[in-house]
């Protein structure tokens, strides 16, 4: 008898915890979904004041002002382009290099894991990397956005770790036998049996590359060279500056420049979900990839 | 002895190859990483433009004291510290809570969903991050920024813009980082979670501890070698409040309160051109931090030999 009764004491504890637990999933999800949601909302609005579940006043005119602003097409087009050269280079640079690091017949591999390593705790900082730079001529050139981040020493651990775990040390001995050399050997066979850390790779890579603005901002000076991170910086810049000049009466027509901020308000909002769709796009499909990435980077060593 | 230096240039011919692979990266690393490891030298000398690394003439520590004298010194240490402690306690234990609770999600499609959700806002860029914050908080049209401004205005207060309140920034500062960080930061404690014996859990659930005693009692002691590691990772840290971010927030009328040591160091650097000053502090920034991590380091050894880094 006393026994039931605390068991179901039990079972109404654990159907407590467990409908409280619920509403916290519910908030939790509400809590990162509702301003994703909000931002597109607004991007569709006349106004942004006042949309908060639907549009307050439908229109595409922030669509339609972004994009015949030749600004955000090239910048996009430099983000592309930056995002897909970057990752191409980055690969290239990486996997061979993770690859021979994992081969235990490789002397010296520690030495040079430890020479990468040394960068992960000690760096030159943001004024040495921006001399560094200026000296080798690239400032405000396309070049420096793609070399100065070719690889992260954590990338190549993590890459460097899956060759370890998935590419039996017999394999090449096998091939070798057959007359199969480092380089065949790596692109024919290491390289299709990859693909897991390959896309990983490419997706950290694509990720850090499409979000970064800063490299961008101290080593480019021209517009045209510009990624769509910085021009949209420039739009909220803009905004921030007009409203104000508003607030301290440094303008004579107020309703005409209010009507200006409004719009380029709503800009704001579009250019948001214009820059992010790709990468949301992507998210969902490859999340399983990056959480990977996080798993096998947990293993230390 | 020769024999033996002679069968490792034998291994190295043999696997010539592998040293090709290497080499894009090594050229990279020293170009890129040791060059300008090479150049922070300049922190102890006046270095001007045009001049390659070790061209310039020795000063001592003229910056440092320089920095160390300077109005900036104490107001960038305090922000840059309050900015790094509010982070720490705030948004340390929340990717802890959020994987024990997204552990006991049994219905594995709402997991999923919420999950998704959660490392959703961590691949947005910083750059639309802040602007959505600025927005968000702009007391004409933004979301929250009106809500306050409406609270106020019922408490018989006066409107204000959030974004030029000195002490609101390092609350938008950390909570937006909350919001952006903790669904990705509890990704490793739920891979550490996977390993919790279920027999064990079992066992519990047979001699009657409900779920919130399981989940003290059973998952979380799992995660206590996460938790120490992954602390004196942050630890380490202490000093090093990204520019990235608080540079977008940031604006002129708060500088006083925004200010931390990597944008001091941005602004008086590339934008002043102070190019051995600016050096000069964050070396000094560095060193703080080394020293930081290894005290740190020493006291888990201390405590606890396993858990420590080294």
């Amino acid at each position: 008898m006393e026994r039931k009764r605390k068991w179901r004491n039990q079972c109404r504890a654990d159907r407590i915890f467990d409908i409280v637990n619920g509403i916290l999933m519910v908030f939790i999800f509400a809590v990162c979904f509702y301003p994703l949601y909000y931002i597109v909302v607004v991007s569709f609005s006349k106004q942004v004041v006042g949309s908060y579940l639907v549009p307050n006043g439908f229109t595409l005119a922030g669509y339609e002002s972004i994009f015949q602003n030749k600004d955000v097409w090239s910048g996009y087009a430099n983000t592309i382009f930056y995002t897909v050269a970057g990752v191409l280079a980055s690969l290239v640079v990486t996997l061979p290099c993770a690859y021979a690091l994992s081969r235990k017949d490789c002397v010296g591999r520690n030495l040079v894991m430890g020479f990468i390593m040394v960068t992960m705790y000690i760096g030159g900082g943001l004024v040495p990397s921006y001399i560094n730079i200026s000296n080798l001529g690239l400032i405000n050139s396309r070049w420096a956005i793609i070399l100065s981040s070719l690889t992260t020493a954590y990338n190549l651990i993590l890459a460097r770790s899956f060759f370890y775990t998935t590419i039996p040390d017999d394999l090449f001995e096998a091939a070798r036998v057959d007359g199969c050399g480092n380089g065949r050997f790596f692109v024919q066979i290491v390289m299709p049996l990859s693909k897991p850390i390959t896309a990983v790779m490419a997706l950290y890579f694509g990720v850090a590359r499409w979000n970064s603005y800063f490299t961008e901002m101290i080593y480019l000076r021209d517009l045209e060279k510009y990624p769509l991170s910085l021009i949209l910086r420039r739009l909220l810049w803009s905004i921030e500056a007009l409203e104000q000049m508003i607030e301290d009466g440094l303008i004579e027509n107020v309703s005409h420049a209010m009507k200006e901020v409004e719009l380029a308000g709503i800009m704001q909002y579009c250019l948001i979900v214009v820059s992010t769709i790709p990468m949301m796009i992507i998210y969902p499909f490859m999340q399983k990839y990056f959480a990977k990435g996080v798993m096998i980077g947990a293993v230390k060593g | 002895m020769k024999n033996n230096k002679s069968k490792i240039w034998k291994k190295i011919r043999v696997n010539w190859m592998l040293y090709l692979f290497m080499l894009p990266a090594i050229v990279y690393y020293i170009v890129f990483h040791y060059v300008p490891i090479y150049g922070v030298q300049i922190a102890f000398q006046d270095y001007k433009i045009g001049q390659a690394f070790g061209e310039s003439a020795w000063v001592g520590f003229k910056h440092f004291q320089r920095f160390f004298n300077s109005a900036w010194f104490g107001t960038v240490l305090k922000n840059t510290l309050t900015l790094s402690l509010l982070n720490l306690f705030l948004g340390f234990p929340l990717p802890i809570i959020l994987a024990l609770l997204l552990n006991e999600v049994k219905n594995m499609r709402v997991r999923k969903v919420v999950q998704t959700m959660t490392y959703a806002p961590h691949f947005i860029s910083m750059v639309i991050l802040c602007g959505t914050v600025t927005m968000f908080l702009s007391p004409s049209t933004g979301i929250i920024g009106m809500a306050i401004n409406g609270i106020r205005q019922a408490m018989g207060l006066n409107s204000i813009n959030v974004l030029s309140v000195g002490p609101a920034f390092k609350w938008i500062y950390v909570l937006s980082g909350i919001w952006q960080q903790t669904g990705w930061g509890s990704v490793i404690y739920l891979a550490a979670l996977s390993g919790v014996d279920p027999q064990l859990l079992e066992a519990a659930e047979m001699d009657g501890a409900n779920k919130v005693q399981r989940m003290i009692h059973i998952n979380f002691p799992v995660l206590i070698p996460t938790i120490v590691i992954q602390l004196i990772l942050k630890c380490g840290q202490m000093l090093n409040v990204g520019y990235e971010k608080v540079y977008l927030l940031q604006n002129s009328t708060i500088l006083q309160s925004s200010e931390v040591i990597s944008t001091y160091v941005y602004r008086s650097g590339i934008q002043g051109a102070q190019y051995s000053y600016s050096t000069a502090v964050s070396l000094f920034n560095s060193v703080v931090n080394a020293t930081i991590l290894i005290i740190v380091n020493q006291i888990t050894r201390k405590l606890s030999k396993e858990n420590s880094l080294w």
